[in-house]
């Protein structure tokens, strides 16, 4: 436990290291889910526009 | 024609078109994520628990194996993009203009993380966040072109006059790609020379460039899984009208 907490600690520069990391994470799982997101919500939005022409 | 191996040129063919480039993605996206998975946890694991600590910089440095793959992706990604774009205008390459306009996003996405990683390195190690120096300013300038090449593409209504548009803009970019890379050399800066990307050997310890290589290498297959998923939501927006789209939508829905 203390070790991980020795490596939590990065040497005193964890309020750098970790941000960092944080950041970097966030934005490429934005890449990740917002064209999946996009990609579901357009598949919806053609599949109700051709229900409503069909009608 | 001759000398483009015949397999090489039906692949290519194939690849030119909408839904097969569609499902050749869909085909290759599961073995990019498992490789890409592999690869950071390993490149992770070394950088931020095996390597040793630098001794100048204390475990501060370990913000490189962010920094420095992100940084090289968002030039990278840049000049993919730019010879993308380029093609599509050439040879009126749909595929070629998807790509182009797909990778826009995640370019940006890099030089943001190697700005704001670079910011969270610099103060501890310069006492700044940020300093008007060649290296960061060029690197900034990038991020406005990449969000410029974004926010002119939206402003289109018609897709084919779009991806010309930013296809000319990246082109005209490009000049800053060597600006950012030797930026280091032509002028006096603060940020550091290259330690890797160099004639001569790299100056990094084997323990530390090694995971370096595996973030850069994952950072690659990365770019290629994010591409990939933009580039199947702008084939279906360009697509929604023909009939493999219609097929693939009623498919989704049952």
């Amino acid at each position: 436990m203390n070790s991980f907490n020795e490596f939590l600690a990065m040497g005193g520069y964890s309020m750098y290291v970790w941000p960092a990391y944080g950041i970097a994470f966030v934005v490429l799982l934005l890449n990740i889910v917002l064209p999946l997101m996009q990609r579901k919500q357009l598949i919806r939005d053609l599949a109700l526009k051709w229900k409503q022409n069909k009608q | 024609m001759s000398i483009i191996p015949a397999p090489l040129l039906r692949f290519y063919h194939r690849m030119a078109s909408p839904p097969h480039f569609y499902n050749f993605a869909d085909k290759i996206l599961p073995w990019l994520v498992v490789i890409f998975i592999l690869l950071a946890v390993s490149g992770l694991y070394m950088g931020l628990y095996l390597a040793p600590t630098d001794y100048q910089q204390g475990d501060s440095y370990r913000i490189i194996y962010i920094h420095v793959p992100a940084a090289w992706m968002s030039l990278f990604v840049y000049v993919v993009m730019a010879i993308s774009g380029a093609i599509g205008l050439i040879w009126r390459l749909k595929i070629a203009d998807v790509v182009a306009i797909s990778s826009a996003p995640i370019g940006a996405s890099f030089t943001l993380i190697a700005l704001v990683t670079g910011s969270l390195w610099g103060k501890p190690m310069w006492g700044t966040w940020w300093v008007w120096d060649a290296r960061l300013t060029s690197e900034l300038i990038l991020l406005f072109l990449y969000l410029g090449i974004i926010s002119l593409y939206g402003a289109i209504e018609d897709k084919r006059t779009g991806s010309r548009a930013i296809s000319i803009l990246a082109l005209v970019g490009v000049v800053n790609i060597p600006i950012i890379h030797y930026s280091v050399e032509w002028w006096n800066t603060l940020h550091q020379g290259a330690t890797v990307a160099k004639m001569d050997k790299p100056s990094i310890h084997i323990d530390m460039l090694i995971p370096l290589l595996l973030m850069a290498t994952a950072f690659k297959f990365y770019y290629g899984i994010a591409m990939l998923l933009v580039a199947k939501v702008e084939i279906l927006k360009r697509e929604k009208n023909s009939q493999w789209v219609q097929k693939l939508v009623e498919e989704a829905n049952e």
